[in-house]
């Protein structure tokens, strides 16, 4: 299993956000997180790049295992743990700096400073973000100068260039036009022979094209998670039921 | 009574008389300054020494002691006001401590210059043993414009969208690094205004100085930080009260002025000019 949850329990405060979580992912599927909005979705996929660490007064129990190992163990090193989970955000947010060196950032963070090999670090994830052909020309103009779609393409590059083994999305197309969202919804798709990939969506159609696996949120608890083509035709909880065929949220 | 169309243009022509007159005050200041400034200035007035008990002559040292006050001052307190405004608004987790340290800050802003002055003299002055001197003056005026730039260069942090820093964090960068790579560059034409705006406001400072740098009148240039100099704000007031002949060097006064006016006019446009400059580098 490439991500574990073992009886997750967070805490904003005394607000229980996450209700004894327990989830197996397998490596190489997409697993797309559904659930209507304020259930704990954003929450949980951040646990597992730790992002929640810098809140205040957040309380986590229970293990979060990536490859085996607990990433909250006291050895395991956040930056480190970061190079291989890596995250995309709803809204694109590259850098106000060039193309190149949006996707060349996170290798230099993390001490590369071969100047080659970034080049072509840049080049394979550029290609493997379907942005390449759009941008080869362009790559030292300012990365603001692209489309919401190419923007957010560029964040996914700029994502893999560290070579990581885990892609987490939070609702990375909810802020793009439907060509753009499609181009995404595409990439996914391609992106997971390499990568294991979880993907918060609030659009169910999205969840049922691009993922081999669905987990159903409802009030901080996964109420079901199984394959999506059984969820979607043949849900076990009458809760999922409801909520895919539209009578909830 | 009235309609309230008619109060609501009662009401817009005063604040329009308002707003006028001040216009007007600043255009007769300015004016002022400059319809007597001018007729002095000239190449030598700029270049030359004060002559004749300082009824004639240029003003050259005072320019050279007010640049290198901005200098010395801005040494002192730009890296030690951008580094507190990173530390307060990206680093202290403890809110109560940052609240406090800004409400110390916000009230260094607000203490009188001349008790800067005061406390310049007794500290850099006598017991750090300085003397008189530029060193002294400049760490007196650093301290004066210290929570200038931190408040500036905090406003200028807390600018930077959220997006960016989690962007960055996000892929193994540490906190550090996402200072140093993405948050300060984005807001570096912010702080750097902020910084300019404190130049002008150094290089306009008279009590500061008063007791801890300024001389009344030196026959040659500063040599080292120990020396004292000349700089252009004092030089305005000696020669406007207390010179040798104060009717005849009145011109020389008017003509000190219209320098000082315009380096701090200078400085502001430079200060848009470079904002401008980086915001086309970086569009937001
Ligand atoms: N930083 C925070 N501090 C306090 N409460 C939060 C914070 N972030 C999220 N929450 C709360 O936790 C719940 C789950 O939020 P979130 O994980 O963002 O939901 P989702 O992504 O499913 O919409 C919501 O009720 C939200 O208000
Ligand atoms: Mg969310």
């Amino acid at each position: 299993m490439m991500i574990e949850a073992k009886n997750i329990n967070f805490y904003y405060g005394n607000f229980h956000a996450l209700k004894g979580i327990n989830i197996a992912i397998p490596a190489n599927t997409v697993t797309a997180l559904i659930g209507p909005s304020g259930c704990g979705k954003s929450t949980f996929l951040r646990l597992f790049n730790r992002m929640n660490d810098t809140i205040e007064n957040a309380k986590l129990t229970g293990e979060c295992l990536v490859n085996g190992q607990n990433i909250y163990d006291k050895t395991v090193q956040v930056d480190a743990l970061r190079k291989n989970v890596g995250m995309v955000f709803q809204k694109p947010n590259p850098f106000p700096k060039s193309i190149y060196e949006n996707v060349a950032y996170g290798l230099k963070v993390n001490g590369v400073s071969d100047k080659k090999y970034i080049a072509e670090r840049v080049e394979q994830s550029l290609v493997a973000a379907a942005l390449w052909d759009e941008v080869k020309d362009k790559l030292h103009q300012s990365a603001f100068a692209l489309s919401g779609g190419q923007q957010q393409r560029l964040c996914i590059a700029r994502a893999l260039a560290i070579s990581p083994s885990v892609l987490l999305m939070d609702e990375p197309a909810s802020a793009l036009d439907p060509i753009s969202t499609s181009k995404i919804e595409e990439l996914i798709h391609g992106l997971k022979e390499k990568y294991t990939i979880v993907i918060v969506t609030h659009n169910m159609q999205q969840a049922a094209r691009v993922s081999d696996k669905t987990g159903f949120f409802m009030y901080g608890e996964l109420i079901e998670y199984s394959d999506t083509k059984k969820m979607f035709l043949n849900p076990e909880n009458i809760q999922t039921q409801n909520y895919i065929t539209g009578r909830f949220g | 009574m009235f309609s309230k169309n008619i109060q609501q243009k009662i009401a817009f022509h005063i604040f329009r008389l308002l707003s006028f007159s001040i216009l007007g005050v600043l255009v007769w200041i300015l004016g002022f300054i400059i319809y007597n400034g001018i007729q002095v200035i000239n190449w030598e007035f700029i270049t030359a020494f004060p002559k004749e008990g300082m009824t004639e002559g240029g003003i050259f040292p005072a320019i050279i002691g007010t640049i290198y006050l901005v200098i010395g001052s801005m040494m002192f307190a730009v890296p030690l006001g951008i580094m507190s405004a990173i530390y307060i608004s990206e680093y202290a987790s403890n809110q109560k401590w940052v609240k406090f340290i800004r409400i110390m800050t916000n009230n260094l802003a607000s203490i009188p210059s001349i008790v800067f002055g005061l406390f310049g003299m007794a500290l850099f002055v006598h017991t750090f043993g300085f003397g008189d001197s530029i060193l002294a003056g400049s760490l007196t005026l650093g301290i004066l414009i210290i929570p200038l730039v931190i408040r500036t260069t905090e406003e200028a942090l807390k600018a930077v969208p959220e997006s960016y820093r989690l962007g960055s964090i996000a892929l193994g960068a540490t906190k550090f690094q996402t200072i140093k790579n993405v948050v300060f560059p984005i807001a570096f034409p912010n702080i750097m205004t902020g910084i300019i705006l404190s130049v002008g406001r150094v290089s306009g400072e008279t009590a500061p100085i008063l007791f801890t740098v300024a001389a009344y009148f030196l026959p040659k240039l500063p040599q080292s930080i120990f020396d004292q100099a000349m700089a252009l704000p004092y030089h305005l007031y000696v020669i406007a009260t207390s010179g040798t002949d104060i009717e005849a060097s009145k011109p020389i006064a008017y003509g000190t002025a219209f320098v000082l006016i315009s380096i701090v006019l200078i400085i502001n446009l430079l200060a848009g000019w470079i904002r401008r400059y980086f915001e086309k580098q970086n569009p937001k």
